[in-house]
């Protein structure tokens, strides 16, 4: 019965571009191993060599070879880490060079998504020291709190071995000043990474103005397959392999080379840098207006994240009394795909570890609603959640138990 | 077209949810004999209970919940259900039997379908309380040894009657200890001599 579809929750994935489908739809039947001497592999292999100039050129990496494929974000996140674990231990790396000569400190934030979280966590557990640092109420790294950790003379666990600090965050939409934390690990000898997942496509991402060792992107967030992904890692930077076996992508992931995934993430690619200007603007054009429409709307929202170092098409907002899951399936009855920090839809019992690092505390956490918005988001659609939202808001405010605190305060 | 009720709920779960029964309308002037307020905001959800009672009857009934579907849902229907009936038995439902009238909620959510219950039972004995009849349900025969889920050690004797011998099948019974676990010991050593007398 549902008459409409409105989908914002493309910093969850988003669907095939149609130009990426097309090309995928096309080349399915190319199965060359594209490692294999023979003419179909040699032309399997250009095609991925093709690709890998196109994403390299989306992040402004100037030499291909300094990208790796791998089965997305995850893998690459956990592929430095991995290679933390092996220098840590004093072990030379597998491919480039580096002598971490006692370095074991990690320092991350307190924001990160699961995979860098728990890639940490496990580090912690053998015995590195390993700091998340705080953020600030719009979710932004504190610097001052960086520079005392990065000095061994102000903390603990000795020099450190690995910045590691995301571009943007995946709920709330905050983007970091990677090129400042990067300028400061430098100065103190650590390897900078930074998960630049939820930033590619959205903000305009360069590894040398950024001045990073290793960078993370994955393809199902710029309009391609999902299951593939990329790490960039800075000529020289140490790495070790994760999956160990052949001596696919230069010994570094082991693997038959996943054809379809990797020509549709060049495609991805070479359109995303292409679009940058227009989509970014126009999506900012498009958040602002939801922004604004529901904070006029509708009676104390707090949008959560940064004011305007924000990406372009991310929108977090709280609606106190209102619980987070029942505004969820509410808006699904009318169509509308979002996500929530509430602890009910993740079937834990804590609410988004992002918001509560922010400090906005547990009863706005459970009431946030994450709206991100993409390249087939219309006017009509935001308008169309601007009618629907307000009054779905104002029934779980009735049927409340803090209404009262709502309308008093 | 991806609904998330689908997956997550049924259609029982889902009409409640929509409609829900009995909700406390801030402009009816409902006069309550009781009420009980149980869990908090922080954590996620809370409820309040409102009870008229006549004869040891619940003759009419509202509450208000900040929670997810789940609590909203089940509320709902707890309330319809208790509509009508004798303190003494509404003081009795147990979650599990909401739950089931309900369609069945997915695992991971029974504990936020609890609160309703525990809100009915701390406004049913804040009556009790102002007629000097504390603790008339709860201490005279059977105890509650989950308290997360109102499940007592009649319960517990019961499903050992019905068959169940180790801690998974009582589980399976009754949900005990699913929601935060701090009944476990107490509900094993039950469990244990229970499954001792009436065990074969
Ligand atoms: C910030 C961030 N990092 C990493 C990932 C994981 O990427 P993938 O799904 O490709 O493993 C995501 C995706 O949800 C993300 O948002
Ligand atoms: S007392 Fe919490 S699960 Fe039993």
């Amino acid at each position: 019965m549902q008459q409409r579809f409105v989908y914002m929750d493309y910093n969850a994935t988003t669907p095939l571009r149609p130009e990426v489908k097309e090309l995928m739809v096309r080349d399915l039947e190319v199965y060359a191993n594209a490692s294999s001497m023979h003419e179909a592999g040699r032309r399997a292999r250009a095609g991925i060599e093709a690709a890998r100039a196109s994403v390299a050129a989306l992040i402004g990496a100037r030499d291909p070879q300094e990208l790796y494929f791998t089965s997305g974000g995850s893998e690459s996140n956990n592929t430095v880490f991995g290679t933390m674990y092996e220098l840590g231990r004093g072990r030379a790396p597998s491919v480039g060079r580096y002598r971490a000569e006692g370095r074991r400190k990690v320092i991350t934030t307190a924001i990160e998504h699961p995979c860098v979280m728990n890639a940490a966590r496990r580090l912690a557990d053998e015995g590195f020291p390993v700091v998340f640092l705080p953020v600030d109420g719009q979710g932004r790294v504190d610097l001052a709190r960086l520079e005392a950790e990065l000095d061994p003379s102000r903390s603990e666990g000795g020099p450190t071995l690995l910045v590691s600090v995301m571009a943007a965050n995946n709920e709330i939409g905050t983007v970091e000043e990677i090129a400042r934390i990067a300028l400061m690990a430098k100065a103190a000898g650590a390897l900078v990474h930074t998960d630049a997942t939820q930033a590619v496509g959205k903000i305009p991402v360069d590894v040398h103005a950024w001045g990073v060792d290793y960078l993370t992107l994955s393809c199902h967030k710029i309009y391609g397959p999902k299951g593939v992904g990329a790490l960039y890692a800075r000529s020289g930077a140490p790495l070790e392999p994760l999956v160990r076996g052949g001596h696919q992508e230069q010994g570094v992931r082991a693997g038959t080379y996943n054809n379809l995934g990797i020509l549709g993430f060049g495609l991805a690619a070479e359109l995303a840098r292409r679009d940058l200007p227009e989509f970014s603007a126009r999506l900012r054009a498009l958040r602002e207006r939801l922004r604004e429409g529901i904070v006029a709307r509708i009676p104390q929202v707090r949008v959560n994240g940064h004011p305007t170092e924000v990406l372009p098409n991310t929108l977090n907002a709280s609606f106190p009394g209102a619980e987070g899951e029942s505004i969820l399936l509410s808006l699904d009855m009318e169509g509308i795909e979002v996500s929530t920090g509430s602890a009910c839809a993740s079937g834990s019992l804590e609410p988004s570890h992002v918001l509560m690092a922010t400090g906005v505390g547990p009863e706005l956490a459970h009431g946030s609603i994450r709206f991100s918005l993409g390249r087939d988001t219309t006017e009509e659609e935001v308008e169309y959640v601007l009618d629907k939202l307000p009054p779905i808001i104002a029934r779980l405010r009735r049927m409340s138990t803090v209404s009262a605190e709502i309308r008093s305060a | 077209m991806s609904d998330a009720f689908q997956w997550l709920y049924s259609d029982v779960v889902k009409e409640h949810f929509t409609n829900p029964k009995n909700v406390f309308d801030p402009d009816e002037k409902f006069e309550a004999d009781a009420e009980g307020l149980v869990g908090n905001v922080k954590c996620g959800d809370q409820m309040l209970f409102l009870i008229k009672i006549r004869d040891d009857v619940i003759t009419d009934l509202r509450w208000k919940t900040y929670g997810c579907a789940s609590a909203i849902a089940s509320t709902s229907m707890l309330s319809e259900v208790v509509k009508g009936m004798g303190i003494r038995e509404a003081y009795g439902i147990k979650p599990a039997d909401i739950a089931r009238r309900l369609g069945g909620l997915p695992e991971n959510k029974i504990h936020c379908s609890v609160l309703g219950d525990k809100a009915l039972r701390a406004a049913i004995d804040s009556w009790l309380d102002k007629r000097g009849r504390s603790g008339e349900f709860a201490g005279e025969d059977a105890v509650v040894i989950c308290s997360c889920l109102g499940i007592t050690d009649k319960d517990i004797e019961q499903a050992v009657k019905d068959g169940a011998r180790s801690w998974e099948q009582l589980q399976e019974a009754t949900k005990i200890g699913t929601v935060c676990g701090g009944c476990k010991g107490r509900a094993q050593e039950l469990l244990h001599e229970y499954v001792h007398i009436f065990g074969d």
